[in-house]
């Protein structure tokens, strides 16, 4: 039927796009896996056939709070799913999915920078673009910061990475190893040193020197430390001294594996700091990152970019087409 | 969210009022309240449901009775079930005979297995032995580094080498610790995904080369719905010994406790909080169990009420708070009361929903000392009877106490205050924790 080809075009140019704009030519190992499972799912979960009956809405409830959508965000979503079956008058459960996804997709909305972010454009009249990357402990920031960091660079920009992680042992090690292999330089200091003062360092030599783009590494904080959470208003702010609107991009970075907890770290973060999108890593295991859903429906946070691997050419941008159909892939282990 | 369980099983228990046992009828309504509960912290749906059932089980038949409401009842039968469904024995560090003691440290990317393996040495060396860090992480970035700066920072060695084999490693680790007599074996090794199936199989090699006495599974408590399947694959590939979390000092309700407990059936060995290498406690499973229910440690309030709270005392100073006759000697007696309970936030944070009204507020337990020496230096007269507390009276008090002017006055309008309201209260309606120690909420605040 019509509205399923539809949709299959969609995934595939979807793909295309992703690993075309940065000259890639595999389709990431994370979403492959996803992609040559999906139609045989649906089948076997849904049944070709099954009709729309409460123990087929129960499933797909099952598959929702499963992916870690949370409570609020699946009854919603079951809740307009309804409504439509009855409206509309659908009869077939594959048809059901794809309203569901349809509906999933409405909360996810694709980022309006999308096109922006996957050609990783920036504005020409307001250099430096300067990049603030935040997040709880052990979610991959430094990591990404060496894959944004080596994109930059091959679209041809100058990129200068300032490490103002000066708390965790062996964080400056770690973000220089991924600058080397980026192919960019970094501003450093000593160990304890004030975050802030990193942060102003890396951006005046930045416009000094006429780099392109800034991108700020941070100390993983939970998001319940009051004096932490203070720290990183203070290095925005610090970087307002020499460029007014710095940051333009605050990205923060959540864990796929991440719960419920996701909502809460996007919360908080969101009174220190002026979130423009949020980097989803470690997608390439078996969890889904479901918890961007909850957040994109009460905070209106997108989401930028997914993290899929530990290479340094692992970081894609986001794609809700794609990723709703990763969510309901795999679900035999539940 | 959840923030508060036991509201919504007022709610859903409402139509159970005035019923003597609990059926299937009366619950069901509350069993999807707490099943919902429980997802919302986290906890694997599957493990959810099949949680509820036997809380369903356990609770029907069960006779209302005693000082405890339905919902009360209720919540006391699901927190006994998660408590010992989350291990209510504590589970030491096992010791090989033979040492050295190997200990394997697993689990996913970020989970925190470098920083633990740190605090895990310093915690051994604190009972008298001599760990040896292992730096088996070839792969991140810096990660051997990481172990060295912590290791050197607790003044504990760290074995590594230039090498991209773990297992080469491990093993001459081993020899170097038998040849140096370090008789623990802390092996850290690299983040790795379950589906990667040759990161998987290199740890298994690590294991069966190595033989460890333990094997522990770093799981990071913010883990949602995905902690079943990874646990069980870890499980399935290492035969773990034991689980620790990690990050627990954030607001995370931790319900990946549960879920990763019910697969691996493993004891939870320690919590990790915080990233000073000392913060290493073992596990408690009633303060995890109320985390998940979200609603602080009440039964524990009740019941250590209960303890302190002496009944016949407690009627004679409701009489007196009627006739209006409650003293600063009164108040004296509870301060004590309170204070014998235990700190002052520790107790508020049992209350529900105050954890949260009070985060980044200070409560210091001296604020009562000096409540204390203010109430001390006072004259009995002036403790009998506050209305004589003129000008002068309050500035030797002041002095006396080692306060100030101000103190003395601010503890005298929070008495008044506190006499009236209490008079309200006990005049009817329904009084809440506070009220029942005679404190208005916003006291010594």
């Amino acid at each position: 039927m019509g509205l399923f080809d539809k949709f299959k075009e969609k995934i595939a140019s979807a793909v295309q796009s992703t690993t075309e704009a940065l000259g890639f030519n595999k389709v990431q190992k994370g979403l492959e896996k996803t992609r040559s499972n999906f139609f045989q799912k649906f089948q076997s979960i849904l049944g070709i056939g099954r009709k729309i009956d409460q123990s087929l809405l129960n499933d797909i409830e099952d598959i929702l709070i499963s992916s870690d959508i949370g409570i609020k965000s699946t009854e919603k979503i079951i809740k307009a799913l309804k409504e439509r079956i009855k409206k509309e008058g659908f009869e077939d459960s594959s048809d059901v999915i794809l309203i569901l996804k349809e509906e999933i997709q409405k909360i996810l909305v694709e980022s309006p920078s999308a096109n922006v972010d996957r050609e990783y454009k920036i504005d020409e009249n307001n250099k430096p673009h300067t990049i603030l990357v935040i997040g709880v402990n052990g979610v991959g920031k430094t990591t990404t910061i060496g894959k944004l960091a080596y994109n930059y660079k091959q679209v041809g920009r100058k990129v200068l990475i300032g490490a103002a992680d000066t708390f965790r042992a062996a964080a400056n090690e770690q973000l220089e190893i991924w600058a080397e292999r980026a192919g960019v330089p970094i501003v450093q200091q000593k160990q304890g040193a004030d975050p802030a003062s990193v942060a102003y360092d890396t951006l005046n030599s930045a416009i000094s020197k006429g780099f392109d783009v800034v991108i700020i590494d941070t100390a993983g904080r939970l998001h319940n430390k009051t004096n932490l959470m203070a720290e990183l208003e203070k290095i925005s702010r610090v970087m307002k001294k020499l460029k007014a609107d710095a940051p333009n991009d605050v990205f923060l970075v959540l864990d796929a594996t991440t719960g419920q907890n996701a909502i809460q770290q996007a919360k908080e973060f969101s009174k220190v700091a002026q979130i423009t999108g949020i980097i989803l890593t470690k997608l390439d295991g078996t969890a889904k990152g479901g918890v961007v859903i909850p957040i994109a429906d009460e905070l209106g946070i997108p989401v930028r970019y997914i993290g899929v691997g530990e290479k340094i050419d692992d970081l894609q941008v986001f794609d809700p087409v794609l990723f709703v159909e990763a969510l309901f892939d795999n679900n035999e282990t539940n | 969210m959840f923030e508060n369980l036991q509201e919504k099983l007022e709610v859903a228990l409402k139509r159970f009022r005035g019923q003597a046992t609990i059926t299937e009828n009366n619950i069901q309504e509350a069993l999807d309240e707490i099943r919902k509960a429980l997802i919302e912290a986290d906890v694997n749906l599957n493990v959810a449901r099949k949680f509820v059932e036997d809380v369903k089980e356990k609770a029907i038949g069960t006779e209302v009775r005693g000082k405890l409401l339905p919902e009360q009842l209720i919540v006391k039968i699901v927190r006994d079930e998660l408590v010992e469904l989350l291990g209510s024995k504590q589970s030491d560090i096992l010791m090989s005979p033979q040492p050295p003691t190997v200990i394997l440290v697993a689990g996913l990317q970020g989970s925190g297995k470098t920083t633990f393996c740190a605090k895990l040495a310093k915690n051994l060396r604190k009972k008298g032995r001599q760990p040896l860090l292992v730096a088996c992480d070839v792969y991140r970035p810096a990660a051997i580094e990481q172990l060295k700066l912590l290791g050197s920072s607790a003044n504990i060695p760290v074995f590594s080498q230039d090498s991209q084999d773990p297992i080469k490693i491990a093993n001459e680790a081993l020899a170097y610790a038998k040849r140096f007599a370090r008789d623990v074996l802390i092996i850290d090794t690299a983040g790795r995904l379950t589906i990667d199936e040759q990161m998987m199989t290199e740890i298994r090699n690590l294991s069966n080369s190595l033989h460890p006495t333990e094997t522990l599974f770093v799981c990071d408590a913010m883990i949602g719905q995905d902690a079943v399947t990874t646990a069980k694959a870890f499980n399935d590939v290492l035969n773990l010994t034991g689980i620790v979390l990690t990050k627990l000092d954030g607001d995370t309700r931790g319900g990946a406790a549960l879920s990763v407990k019910s697969v691996v059936g493993k004891p939870i060995k320690f919590i990790s909080t915080g990233e000073k290498i000392e913060a290493l406690e073992p596990f408690h499973p009633e303060r995890v169990a109320s985390r998940i229910l979200g609603m602080g440690d009440i039964l524990t309030l009740v019941e250590k009420a209960e303890q302190e709270f002496d009944e016949k005392e407690a009627q004679k100073l409701e009489q007196k708070i009627r006739k209006n006759q409650f003293t600063f000697e009164d108040f004296l007696d509870q301060l004590r009361t309170i204070k014998k309970m235990g700190s002052i936030r520790d107790l508020l944070g049992l209350i529900p929903g105050m954890d949260k009204a009070l985060r980044g507020v200070n409560i210091d337990d001296k604020s009562f000392s000096k409540v204390e020496a203010i109430i001390l230096s006072m004259t009995k007269q002036e403790r009998e009877n506050p209305k004589i507390l003129n000008g002068s009276r309050r500035r030797r008090i002041a002095l006396g106490s080692g306060t100030t002017v101000q103190d003395v006055n601010r503890l005298i309008k929070q008495f008044e205050d506190m006499t009236k309201m209490m008079k309200n209260i006990s005049r009817g309606g329904r009084s809440n924790f506070l009220s029942q120690f005679g404190l208005p909420k916003n006291f010594g605040i």
